[in-house]
């Protein structure tokens, strides 16, 4: 069924109970041309394009609890592409340039709210690199602006201030094409789309190990039994590590918990995305007018999707500082998700060392906002066995070609 | 919260504990280290889920560095153990 306002009519007359299943559950075959591993927004993603761009037939996607359960329902929905080195502008608003027409292209309201993406500074020096940043950004067409005090003051009235504040705001800078989208509606959206074109999606199916023979993926062994397989997608986000070890190789990766925590709703007090670069602290309030709000990684590798006190309360003590007014909110929610960082802070994408399998992979703490553009280049390497030209500068071959592409000190990385 | 057994000053509280990543042996002499394999040294890890090997400091503390067995999954501490 198309979704549209006619139909929402016709259903509501109806009391809602005509609604299809927008995917369906599908059996598990023993044979597949294309296998992807990992059913969360970029695996889904993955699919959909290659069904509809690469006309490949007979793909499956295999997820090991429900979809978009993983680090898609974990994130804090952040959508943006404010980085600094043009590979990275090229990938991240690719992916944004995605997001804009999303909701008309898979027919699904993904609900995305270009609200704008704020990065206050609390130092001359902030204000510098911010200069710097923004630069680059704007040779590179991406549309961020310098803000001043004053300016801030009109997007962000209940931040700290106060003359004898802790982070005074000096400035900040904006892109006012990032914003929020509905982390589960992407998920599900791409999942509906790609199940119009045929894909089975694959629950409650756990990929165990791979059949390498002379270096090539045959089979992946999965709980529901051994399945055959002509090219693997590997999408499994802070499992990265685990997947290349079960095929025989390493990543430059290490997985990291990545806490979020929600408050509980109040009315409309916050309409951008505001961040902190002294304290790596970002905070939106949600549609239900929850404040959604992180901060920087647990300070150990780890594969427990809980967080741990010290990081929590630094993360608290961060978005109560920049904003005192929050202050009096109750906590509604914590939890965290196993993100796949590497060195660089910039993804691993396109071929591996097992042949007919490609990774999609090192997304680190900002896969949401990339979920289109990983899907479509996964898609893209699994169809033609290569790089897309964006692709292409974030081959595992960088590490060993020493051609990194450092985010983590270019964008001053926060999530 | 972790409680770490640093092996000089005994159980103390993560705060006071910095992890510095897993051990790793650095390939030589240079001469005969390729590009891979100083790349598979610098940035290649096992990144293990389950019992995990790290070297820790207790930057907060006695300033020493030991090995620590972890658990990844659990957080459970297994053990602690001072360089040889």
């Amino acid at each position: 069924m198309r979704y549209s306002s006619l139909a929402l009519l016709r259903q509501g007359i109806a009391g809602h109970g005509g609604w299809p299943q927008a995917w369906r559950s599908a059996a598990l075959q023993p044979s597949y041309d294309a296998v992807i591993i990992g059913g969360g927004g970029h695996g889904l993603a993955a699919a959909y394009y290659l069904a509809k761009l690469h006309r490949l037939r007979r793909i499956a996607v295999l997820e090991k609890g429900w979809i978009g359960g993983g680090n898609t329902g974990r994130n804090t929905t952040i959508v943006r592409s404010n980085y600094f080195f043009p590979q990275s502008v090229a990938l991240y608003d690719f992916a944004l340039r995605q997001y804009e027409q999303l909701s008309a292209e898979l027919n699904y309201n993904i609900m995305l709210s270009q609200r704008g993406v704020i990065y206050l500074g609390h130092s001359d020096h902030d204000m510098e690199t911010m200069a710097r940043a923004v630069n680059a950004m704007q040779i590179n067409g991406i549309d961020t602006e310098l803000l001043d005090a004053a300016q801030v003051r009109a997007e962000v009235p209940l931040a700290n201030f106060a003359a004898d504040a802790r982070f005074p705001i000096h400035g900040a800078f904006i892109q006012r094409r990032g914003g929020i989208a509905r982390h589960d509606a992407v998920a599900w959206g791409y999942a509906r789309a790609a199940d119009g074109l045929g894909v089975d999606i694959i629950q409650n199916c756990e990929v165990t190990g791979f059949r390498i023979d002379n270096n090539r993926v045959r089979a992946v062994e999965t709980t529901q039994g051994p399945v055959a397989a002509g090219v693997v997608g590997l999408s499994v986000s802070g499992h990265s590590g685990v997947f290349a070890g079960m095929a025989g190789f390493r990543l430059p990766i290490t997985s990291y918990a990545l806490q979020a925590m929600v408050s509980e709703p109040i009315k409309p007090a916050l309409n951008v995305v505001a961040s902190s670069w002294a304290t790596g602290m970002y905070v939106s309030q949600s549609d239900k007018g929850e404040l959604v709000f992180g901060a920087g990684l647990d300070l150990y590798p780890s594969y427990a999707q809980r967080g741990n006190l010290p990081t929590t309360q630094a993360i608290v003590a961060a978005m109560t500082e920049i904003f005192p007014p929050f202050r009096r909110l109750k906590m509604l929610r914590q939890w965290a998700g196993i993100v796949d960082v590497p060195w660089d802070y910039s993804p691993i994408l396109g071929p591996s060392p097992v042949g007919n399998l490609y990774l999609n992979a090192g997304w680190g703490t900002g896969g949401f906002k990339a979920t289109p553009a990983g899907g479509y280049f996964l898609a893209h390497a699994m169809a033609t066995g290569g790089h897309h030209p964006i692709s292409a500068p974030f081959d595992l071959s960088r590490f060993a070609r020493a051609a990194l592409i450092d985010e983590a000190a270019g964008a001053g990385i926060a999530h | 919260m972790l409680l770490i057994t640093c092996p000089w000053c005994g159980p103390r509280s993560e705060p006071e504990f910095s992890y510095a990543g897993e051990p790793v042996m650095r390939p030589g002499p240079a001469e005969a280290v390729s590009d891979q394999s100083w790349a598979d040294y610098l940035y290649m890890r096992r990144n293990d889920k389950g019992p995990h090997q790290e070297n820790w400091c207790h930057a907060g503390g006695c300033g020493q560095w030991f090995m620590l067995e972890r658990d990844t999954v659990t957080h459970a501490n297994l053990r602690t153990q001072a360089p040889a």
